[in-house]
């Protein structure tokens, strides 16, 4: 697994923006395989990045955002709209995917793109807003919640 | 607390950014136009000429691609969107692609009336949107993001009140002592403190992004846009008052080693990416750092330099910041926004499948993007030296670096429409 589970933070926002950029990491290693038509490379590594991503997304959907809705009653706020962008982003993929069993370099590169912008964009509302309000709505209850997250596996 | 936005809906309707982007390139046809046809722009930055083009570059393109992203960006980067968005999207563009062409007119027709004009069409289109994003800028619930963007943002109504200043004195309308003085306080806190800060405090939201970088370290992102602001007011401050000249240094200095360390740093974190696939806006954003850091070093030169070349030196200078620099860095900007919001837009209108609608790189693909890069590229290696060359080839030189000027606002013109025709194509709808 990655760096973070042998040192592992109390702070929702520290452990959870360490767990966009170990998405991004694997995302960038698909993306340079592809690239380099290393298609055996490509699948390992766009499976890693497609489970490392989902599981984020299980981790904020099933643990913080529920917590988050209970203890500010904000049920249509923020987290409604970070729901519906992973929907979004499941959807691209799964597109990602049919384009690498169809070893179709372009067209996995150009969603590749797109998705880079879908998720960096929602990373970036995540941990300057979402994240340092989590922190401070979920104070007393942050490091159960980390380990809880962490304990989530695909 | 508020229930602050974290959304895309909360963006602009698709047509007004994309309206601005479309515009821009054509203010940069109509520059190289002129510069062809009326060359005493070669001689010195003073000429009406010079003028003319300085403000056809700085708002009819720079101004124009800026304000239209920053419509789109705000609420991305800092969750709050910008109130009454079409109205105030609408007096921008207006304000601009009339302000500009009017004031354009006043420089080069030495005549008042167009230059009173184009000053209140200009103000009144951007004083709305500045107060508009001052809003979002006041209400944001990210501030460490958005000081640059404040700081910035004040920068460009400081620079559009020297400008109502300096119109003013032209038009005959009041009398200003020290026109020089004001207008290098004008083009200063318009080049380095609307323009350089806002490009830097947008970098450290999409270089890391863009190429998967580690972030700006925190001394820079903290301190940085500080400095300079700082550096802009010791700057001014030294420029009314003669037996402050030290002071000024130390201003020119502060500013000068910001850009260096501004530059120095990006270039850096984006040699260490993660991604590795070819990249025009990162082709885009390495030369406009190379031009910034060519600007940032030849600055303090002039002063000490032979007189027979202060002038070439300095539209040499103004052409490396404007058109080497933030040129480059706004263009490469547009290839990942113009192709992600025709994307992004298309999709959320027709419920679309993923694999049915042209991705991004299908949108504006990277070798009609490279042919844009390289006649930018060409262009500036023409137009940097030219100043500098004995009559009559510096005319030959420069026309020849304008024409591959207006080769590459054609170009880019062309790639963004491409765009917009494949959103409407796939049953998008502008509204």
């Amino acid at each position: 697994m990655h760096d973070i589970s042998h040192n592992i933070s109390h702070n929702i926002s520290h452990y959870l923006t360490a767990d966009h950029h170990h998405c991004d990491d694997l995302f960038a290693d698909a993306e340079n395989a592809v690239a380099t038509d290393d298609w055996p490379a490509a699948m390992t590594q766009f499976e890693s990045f497609a489970a490392a991503t989902l599981l984020h997304f299980t981790r904020e959907e099933s643990i913080l955002f529920p917590a988050f809705e209970e203890r500010t009653g904000m049920g249509h706020g923020p987290t409604a709209i970070m729901r519906g962008e992973h929907v979004e982003m499941r959807e691209t993929l799964q597109g990602m995917e049919q384009a690498l069993t169809e070893q179709d370099a372009d067209a996995y590169l150009g969603l590749a793109e797109t998705m880079l912008m879908l998720l960096r964009q929602h990373n970036m509302k995540e941990e300057q807003i979402l994240y340092p309000m989590a922190d401070q709505a979920l104070a007393d209850g942050a490091s159960v919640m980390v380990r809880e997250m962490e304990a989530l596996t695909a | 607390m508020a229930e602050s936005g974290l959304s895309y809906d909360q963006g602009p309707p698709f047509g007004a950014p994309l309206r601005y982007f479309l515009v821009a390139p054509l203010f940069m046809l109509v520059a190289a136009g002129l510069g062809i046809f009326r060359p005493d722009w070669l001689i010195t930055r003073w000429s009406p000429v010079s003028l003319a083009l300085t403000h056809l570059i700085t708002l009819g393109y720079l101004a124009m691609v800026m304000l239209g992203s920053l419509l789109q960006m705000l609420p991305v980067v800092l969750g709050t969107p910008v109130p009454a968005v079409r109205l105030i999207g609408w007096l921008g563009l207006l304000g601009l692609s009339v302000g500009t062409p009017s004031l354009v007119l006043g420089f080069l027709l030495a005549e008042p009336l167009w230059l009173y004009a184009g000053m209140w069409i200009l103000a009144a289109g951007l004083i709305p949107f500045s107060i508009a994003i001052s809003i979002s800028l006041v209400k944001t619930a990210a501030p460490l993001v958005a000081w640059p963007i404040r700081q910035a943002a004040l920068a460009l109504v400081i620079t559009l009140l020297l400008g109502i200043v300096l119109a003013g004195a032209f038009s005959s309308l009041w009398p200003v002592s020290s026109i020089a003085e004001l207008t290098t306080l004008h083009a200063t806190w318009g080049l380095i403190g609307w323009v350089l800060i806002l490009i830097i405090g947008i970098a450290y939201q999409v270089v890391p992004m863009l190429q998967i970088t580690r972030p700006y370290p925190l001394w820079l992102t903290r301190g940085l846009t500080w400095a300079l602001f700082v550096g802009l007011l010791l700057y001014s401050v030294a420029a009314q008052i003669e037996s402050m000249a030290s002071i000024g240094l130390l201003g020119t200095l502060l500013l000068c080693a910001g850009c260096l360390v501004f530059a120095g740093v990006t270039l850096r974190l984006q040699a260490g990416r993660r991604r590795k696939v070819p990249d025009i806006t990162l082709n885009f954003w390495r030369f406009g750092m190379a031009c910034l850091i060519f600007s940032a070093l030849f600055f303090p030169v002039l002063h000490w330099l032979p007189d027979v070349w202060t002038e070439a030196a300095e539209i040499s200078l103004g052409i490396a910041f404007m058109l080497g620099f933030v040129a480059s860095v706004v263009s490469g900007m547009l290839y990942k926004i113009v192709p992600f919001l025709a994307w992004f837009h298309l999709k959320t209108q027709t419920h679309a499948k993923v694999g049915s609608i042209p991705n991004m790189k299908q949108m504006i693909p990277d070798n009609l993007a490279r042919i844009h890069f390289r006649l930018h590229l060409a262009s500036l290696a023409l137009l940097l030296p030219a100043p500098f060359l004995p009559a009559p080839v510096n005319r030959y030189v420069s026309i020849a670096g304008l024409l591959l000027l207006a080769a590459s606002a054609i170009r880019q013109w062309l790639n963004l429409l491409r765009a917009k025709r494949l959103f409407l194509k796939h049953g998008g709808y502008l509204d």
